[in-house]
Formats: C-alpha cells, sequence, structure tokens
C-alpha cells in the first residue's frame, strides 16, 4: 500500500517531467508562425482556427487580460493555493482527529482492563 | 485549456450556454438538497471543489510540446455524483475567464458543457460501468477520472470542429486537427489526474471511512480494498 502509494507519485512526476525532454516541437499550421515550445494547447487551437477560416475574427475580447505573464502566473499560482490550502486543511484536520480517535481508544481500552497500568 | 474568449461565433456560445443553463440550475438544486440533507458531507465537498480550483490551474508539459492543464472534476463526480460538479466547474471556469483571460465569458457555456456536463457525467458512467464488472476501486477511479478528463477535451475539439468545419473536409478532418492538438496533449495529463485521483480517494477512504461510506456512489463499488 505505501509501495503504491509513493509508485503512484513517482508515475505522476515522470509524466510530468518526461515530456519536457521528450517532447518533438509542435508543428506549425500552414502560413503562421510556428508555435512556441510548450505554449497552450489553445494558442495552437488558436492557429487551426486560423488556417480553417482565415477571415474569422474574434467578436469578444476579455473583459480584463492580466497585465503581463507575471500577473497571469500570480493569479494562476493563487487558484492554485487556494485549491492546495483547503486540501491541506483537510489532511491536516483528519490526521489529527485519527491521532485523537486512537488515543481515546488506547485510554478506554486500558481503563477497562483492570491488568493493563 | 478552453476555448478562447470571442472563438466561437455568436450562434454556437448562444447554443452551447442554452444546452449549460438547465445542466447548472439542476446541479445547484441537486447540490443543495444533498447538502441540507447531509451537512457533514461540507467538507469532503469542499475537498472536491478545492481539487478542481488546484488542477485547473496546474499547465503541465505533454508529449505534444504543449501545455494544458487536467480538470479536477472527476473526484467531486464520484463523491457526489455528475450534478454536484456542474455548479463547480461552473465556479472555476468563471474565475479564470474574469481574472485570468483564459477561457471566456462568450466561450463560458461551450466551456462548462465541456468540462463541468461532458467531463462528470463521463466519469460518473465509466466508475458505475467499472465497478458493475467488479474492478478494484483504485482501478475503477483511475479509469472514471481520466477517461472523464479526456472527454472533456475531446468534447472542446467537437465544438471547435462544429464552429469551423473544414472546407474540404467537413467537420471530420477539422475534429481530427482539433483532437490531435487538444486530444493528444490531453493523454499524459489525463493519466497523471487519475492517478492523483486515486491518491485522494485512498486519503479519503482512510480518513473519512464513514462519510465515504454513506455517499450512494461510493456505496456502489465492487470490491472492498484499496
Amino acid at each position: 500500500m505505501k509501495l503504491r502509494t509513493w509508485g503512484m507519485w513517482i508515475a505522476i512526476v515522470l509524466l510530468t517531467v518526461l515530456p519536457l525532454w521528450f517532447a518533438a516541437a509542435p508543428p506549425a499550421e500552414p502560413g503562421a508562425e510556428a508555435p512556441s515550445m510548450f505554449g497552450g494547447a489553445d494558442e495552437r487551437a488558436q492557429q487551426a482556427i486560423g488556417s480553417i477560416s482565415p477571415t474569422y475574427r474574434p467578436w469578444f475580447a476579455p473583459v480584463f487580460a492580466p497585465a503581463s505573464g507575471e500577473i497571469a502566473s500570480l493569479l494562476f499560482a493563487l487558484q492554485a493555493a487556494i485549491g492546495a490550502g483547503v486540501i491541506g486543511y483537510w489532511l491536516g484536520v483528519s490526521v489529527t482527529r485519527e491521532r485523537a480517535r486512537k488515543t481515546a481508544h488506547d485510554v478506554s481500552a486500558s481503563a477497562r482492563d483492570p491488568r493493563a497500568d | 485549456m478552453h476555448i478562447m474568449e470571442g472563438f466561437l461565433p455568436p450562434a454556437h456560445a448562444l447554443g452551447w450556454a442554452a444546452a449549460s443553463l438547465p445542466c447548472l440550475a439542476w446541479g445547484l438544486r441537486s447540490m443543495g438538497r444533498s447538502l441540507q440533507a447531509h451537512p457533514e458531507r461540507r467538507m469532503l465537498l469542499g475537498v472536491a471543489a478545492a481539487f478542481a480550483f488546484l488542477l485547473s490551474a496546474l499547465k503541465l508539459p505533454s508529449v505534444t510540446g504543449s501545455c494544458s492543464h487536467p480538470t479536477g472534476v472527476g473526484l467531486g463526480a464520484l463523491l457526489f455524483g455528475p450534478a454536484a460538479m456542474v455548479p463547480v466547474g461552473f465556479v472555476v471556469l468563471l474565475f479564470q475567464a474574469l481574472l485570468l483571460a483564459h477561457g471566456g465569458l462568450t466561450t463560458l457555456g461551450a466551456n462548462v458543457f465541456s468540462m463541468a456536463i461532458v467531463g462528470p457525467f463521463v466519469s460518473y458512467g465509466v466508475f458505475r460501468a467499472a465497478a458493475a464488472l467488479g474492478l478494484k476501486r483504485s482501478v475503477c477511479v483511475f479509469l472514471a477520472a481520466c477517461l472523464g478528463d479526456l472527454a472533456t477535451y475531446v468534447t472542446t475539439s467537437a465544438q471547435l470542429a462544429l464552429a469551423f468545419p473544414d472546407a474540404v473536409g467537413g467537420f471530420e478532418a477539422s475534429f481530427l486537427k482539433f483532437a490531435g492538438i487538444f486530444a493528444l496533449t490531453q493523454v499524459p495529463i489525463a493519466i497523471s489526474e487519475g492517478l492523483l485521483t486515486v491518491l485522494v480517494v485512498n486519503a479519503m477512504a482512510r480518513f473519512n471511512a464513514h462519510e465515504l461510506r454513506a455517499l450512494p456512489v461510493m456505496a456502489l463499488r465492487g470490491r472492498e480494498g484499496a
């Protein structure tokens, strides 16, 4: 069980890290610049739309766009931090509760058993 | 990776919004009723929502040389049923559309349809089917989360192909092109999401065994044991 948990974590890390070395550069759309390595898949979809229907123009712009890549990564990090914070809180509560339950169980068991001192 | 702001023609944008809206209303009702009847589920629902928030913020590199992110909605679909994840996915997508210029308000309906409706429902269906076959719980959870994630991006590809059919090959050629971008990129990421979901469900089984057993979906599992 413990071993399998470790195995799963290692698999997740490898699945994330290995593409950094083994991924081929994404193919360029005809008439467009080659997409940047490890750009977003939506960036490539945007280029694909451009090659399928070159006359299409987006008819709505984002109401608020992060001022720079740095600001965008700040907001993405914030989103991840909120999620991770809640999960961390739950794990902390759970571990503590399990420990408290176990202690209470041990105490009541020794109280009932006169031989246990 | 969602459909970008303004990149669906108005008719398509409206159509997908009209398809998603009733599901969102249904999801809110079902979530409210579930929490009213079982207030002790609030904690786990919070964890499921946090999981979706966390995972959809992580843009991971993939074998295609592009980045994409997991969706994280499979976990909640397994615990609370697919309807409960519609409002959760909606909130995540709204956050990203408003603050991150990722996805968009005009494409919100289409993105909700793929990530908050198709994804959770596929996860739920796969889990039920795998559990009916008597597979072990972790295998069921893995398949459900992984295939639900993939289904989201297959749906995104189909939505774009419908809006932008190829001049020669029509919908099919277009779909293959978009699926080559979205779905293929998603394969290793979907596997990661499947594994992560198994890890979280295992932790829940250990720490919240009581609540978990009361959940209708998990009670259906085939065999005991992780």
